[in-house]
């Protein structure tokens, strides 16, 4: 290899390195067998089996889960739908539309957090299961958006024509055309809706109570406190589990492709 | 009852205020192959995709088998379109593509499976049924579109430049295939190119556009051998235009001057004494003497030109000349075997020649920029 | 046209009504908390003032905000320093080892940047991975004090953010159309001569918008700055956090989410500006 490329490859390594190394020390480190040292010691499943003895812990769990699932379905819906339109109509105040889509995908977390936060508080929402749920459903709404209207604008748009005129109606057209072409760009707008609702912190720091809590929220007040074991264990699960997500929905996005 | 099938009656069209189709009339014969010639923006594919009911007609009327389709969706229409794209669906098989219009008719089945094969035989790719549009070439998806159409056995199909998308010699096998395909089915066809060679070769009849109108409509030969007008003439081939003007009018026989010399020519068409012309020639009809050839009587006759350039095409070698009165002449010499004096064409440029043409090959028409 | 009307209506009131109810409301209810006084019970008074934008300017304040801005600043130039040549090379590598290549960025960029602080955490931390490292390498005596200092927080956000910056780049570079280097190149062009004549105008898009993806989230990110800066306010994010949880000053968080919101607004003009300039010679 000549030595350039050497060079060119070393620099891809170690961007490679930075990007997956403290991923790696996290998770390595979870298995240790020592609760303050970082001296290795032997694998232990002792903090993985610490959290499953954590009620309040997998209470989040099962809350963060809860509002992901619920959160990545209603947006799925309605970003799905706002794509077809967005893409076969045209429509009064269709260009307010799209800005706001636009807004709502650039605006910083934070602010739509307390945007958000005011919000419930003008209309005296109590913060909780509810107010989190609407959250999350609105900043899922922009990327189902993209996702599916990526995927129609791909579309030859003599395929519809073509089903026409093979004598296929409106609603003939849609079951058996439109919704199977966007079958898999919806279904991996889901998975990264529930991934980016699972992983959210900063929107669902502002728009929840004490009496609903979180896994993200909970990981970030205990990371506050200082490194313990069990905070590597429980951020070693969800990358597991946010790693999975993300290669079933890129795996649906290529083969949507093809 | 109608000997047409497909009626146009004063249709118009217009995007935007911009007009695309202008009174266009047209009538097509059952069984016949329809080829709507022009350039790009004439107005072509636009008569398609009103007679498939993609859009509606601004004006005027269409009619198919006699009935009236102004309120007929796409979905009713017995016609048919194998779109340029092929719109292959690409998440179904080349079975189910095919079946996809049976199928929506409720056949079932060991008929839906027949009907569905024997389309697929007719394009001879039964044995790819099972494959996805995506895993095939370019050749064999056109052929899916031609089978997903007919398997329908529509009055008309319609097709929106199918071959633009395959390479030259794969074009060629398929105009021969589709043409044969055409008679076999006995389905008219109304195909859409911008190819004048592939129109002229596929074609029962053709129907020159330009911007919005059919400027000519009649068979392969017509339209070649008696372009009714200069964009016609230009459009299908290539050919020469000599300005003149009329001396003697004597119909059907005329002396027009072109430059230093009068012709005696004839034509159809009326033309009054002073008038100014154009005589249309088709490269191929030019002869060329050598200055070795004839005598000098005959040489006399003839227009002396200068060789400006030499273009050997295998088959042929083409001539650009320059008339001594200033005009371009391009002119195409075959090969000929039995012509021993024309055996030898190595002319060479700035080579002094002397031509002519057949008469009465030639077209006359009024003059126009 | 008659049967999908009812579809194309309820499909646009639903999308219609969201938005508005959760995007075009909050926001404006925000410009209107920012000019209200701080209120008692109810955390807003219905009484017009200016004075939360002047508080801005306030010494105090604006040393937070001027701190904010250098780090994010300094984190989007790091970004692009390092994210450019990456993705330039992840362009040139071959064809059948871009998609791996490109989902080991794209797992970062979705996983939760709160996990991966918190990774951060554990390899500065002083008798963290780096410190041991560097011990026995024998390069330093004793331990570093990493954790809760300025570059730790840089590197924070430069980890969470870097993919960020990558994935927008590695678009516009792969649409770079390779002929035209050639191009330049036949045409004597040098190396620097392309990258500065043709290969940046071309991909300006991408930076901007990389710059865009990383600038406003390292303004906001307060769990950062908490978690590898310490107690101290380091960024915007912590200030308009402790209006609204600590200090109960909503109209004051919100002047100051206002202030960021112009601020995204001023990025994304540039990145029209960009994006329409490039796409100027793109026309036919």
């Amino acid at each position: 290899m000549k030595p350039r490329g050497a060079i060119q490859i070393a620099y891809l390594v170690l961007i490679y390195g930075f990007l997956y190394l403290p991923i790696l020390v996290l998770i390595v480190y979870s298995f240790n067998d020592a609760k303050y040292s970082l001296e290795w010691r032997g694998v232990t499943w002792t903090w993985y089996r610490n959290l499953l003895d954590d009620p309040d812990l997998l209470q989040a769990a099962l809350n963060s889960v809860l509002i992901a699932a619920l959160s990545a379905t209603v947006a799925t819906g309605i970003g799905a739908l706002a794509a077809v339109a967005l893409y076969r109509y045209e429509f009064f105040g269709k260009p307010l539309l799209q800005g706001l889509i636009f807004v709502l995908m650039m605006t910083p977390d934070i602010v739509m957090g307390i945007a958000l936060l005011i919000l419930f508080a003008s209309l005296s929402l109590p913060l909780g299961f509810w107010t989190l749920l609407l959250a999350h459903i609105t900043f899922n709404i922009p990327f189902v958006v993209v996702t599916v209207l990526s995927r129609i604008s791909g579309f030859d748009r003599h395929l519809l024509e073509a089903a026409k005129d093979l004598g296929a109606t409106e609603f003939q057209t849609v079951r058996r055309i439109v919704l199977p072409l966007l079958m898999p760009a919806v279904a991996a707008g889901w998975l990264l809706s529930f991934t980016l609702s699972m992983d959210d912190v900063m929107v669902s720091f502002f728009v929840t109570g004490p009496t609903f809590e979180i896994l993200p929220l909970k990981i970030y007040s205990m990371a506050r406190l200082g490194v313990t074991p069990e905070i590597n264990a429980l951020c070693a699960m969800m990358l597991g589990a946010t790693l999975i997500l993300i290669l079933v929905a890129q795996l649906l996005l290529l083969r949507g492709r093809s | 009852m109608n000997e047409w099938v497909i009626e146009l009656r004063n249709v118009s069209k217009a995007y935007a205020a911009h007009p695309v189709l202008r009174n266009v009339n047209l009538q097509v014969r059952a069984g016949e192959f329809l080829t709507l010639l022009g350039p790009s923006g004439c107005g072509k594919t636009t008569i398609l995709r009103l007679l498939a009911g993609f859009e509606p007609a601004d004006g005027g009327e269409i009619l198919i088998g006699g009935q009236d389709m102004r309120t007929l969706p796409p979905e009713q229409r017995q016609v048919n379109t194998v779109f340029q794209s092929y719109a292959l669906f690409p998440h179904l098989t080349v079975f189910e593509n095919v079946a996809f219009g049976p199928r929506l008719k409720r056949i079932r089945g060991e008929a839906l499976r027949d009907q569905v094969m024997e389309a697929l035989r007719m394009v001879k790719l039964e044995d790819l049924a099972g494959r996805r549009p995506g895993q095939l070439s370019g050749g064999q998806q056109q052929r899916v579109a031609m089978a997903r159409a007919v398997v329908n056995r529509p009055r008309v199909l319609l097709l929106d430049e199918p071959l633009s998308a395959l390479d030259y010699k794969l074009r060629k096998a398929m105009q021969l295939e589709l043409k044969q395909l055409q008679r076999r089915l006995g389905i008219t066809f109304i195909f859409v190119t911008h190819d004048q060679e592939e129109a002229l070769s596929m074609s029962d009849r053709v129907a020159v556009m330009n911007a919005g109108r059919i400027e000519q409509f009649g068979t392969p030969r017509q339209i070649y051998e008696a372009p009714e007008n200069l964009f016609v003439a230009r459009f299908v081939g290539e050919i020469n235009n000599l300005p003149g003007r009329v001396v003697v009018a004597a119909p059907p026989r005329y002396d027009i001057r072109l430059h230093d010399r009068v012709v005696n020519l004839k034509s159809s068409r009326v033309f009054g004494i002073g008038d100014r012309v154009n005589l249309l020639i088709r490269p191929e009809d030019v002869r060329i003497w050598r200055e070795w050839e004839g005598s000098a009587e005959e040489r006399a006759a003839l227009f002396p030109a200068m060789v400006e350039e030499v273009i050997y095409k295998g088959s042929t070698v083409d001539l650009a000349l320059r008339l001594d009165s200033g005009d371009a002449l391009s002119t195409t010499q075959f090969f000929n075997e039995d012509d021993q004096a024309l055996m030898n064409l190595d002319f060479r440029e700035g080579e002094r020649v002397f031509v002519d043409w057949v008469h009465d090959w030639e077209t006359i028409l009024p003059h126009e920029e | 046209m008659k049967v999908k009307e009812p579809f194309k209506f309820a499909a646009v009131g639903v999308i219609g009504f969201w938005l508005i109810a959760f995007t075009l409301l909050p926001n404006l209810l925000v410009v209107v908390a920012s000019v209200l006084e701080r209120g008692g019970d109810e955390f807003v008074a219905l009484v017009f003032t200016p004075d939360n934008y002047r508080r801005l300017f306030d010494p105090l304040y604006l040393g937070v905000l001027l701190d904010s801005l250098w780090l994010a600043a300094a984190t989007t130039l790091l970004c692009l320093l390092l994210g450019y040549p990456f993705a330039y090379l992840l362009t040139r590598m071959p064809a059948r080892w871009r998609p791996l290549l490109l989902l080991l960025v794209i797992v970062p960029f979705w996983t939760s940047s709160l996990v991966r602080t918190y990774a951060m955490v554990i390899l500065l931390q002083t008798n963290g991975w780096l410190n041991q490292l560097l011990l026995d390498l024998g390069w330093i005596a004793e331990p570093l004090e990493l954790l809760y200092t300025e570059p730790a927080v840089i590197a924070g956000m430069l980890y969470a953010l870097l993919p960020f910056m990558i994935l927008p780049l590695y678009a516009v570079l792969e649409k770079l159309d390779r002929r035209l280097i050639e191009a330049a190149r036949d045409l004597g062009a040098g190396r620097v001569t392309i990258f500065r004549r043709i290969i940046l105008p071309l991909t300006l898009p991408g930076i901007v918008a990389g710059c865009l993806l990383t600038f406003l989230p390292g303004l906001g990110m307060f769990y950062v700055a908490d978690l590898l800066g310490g107690a101290r306010a380091m960024l915007v994010g912590n200030l308009i956090r402790d209006q609204f949880l600590s200090a109960r000053d909503w109209p004051f968080g919100a002047a100051a989410s206002v202030l960021l919101t112009v601020l995204m607004g001023l990025l994304l003009w540039a990145y029209y500006l960009s994006a329409r300039r490039a796409n100027q010679g793109a026309l036919p």
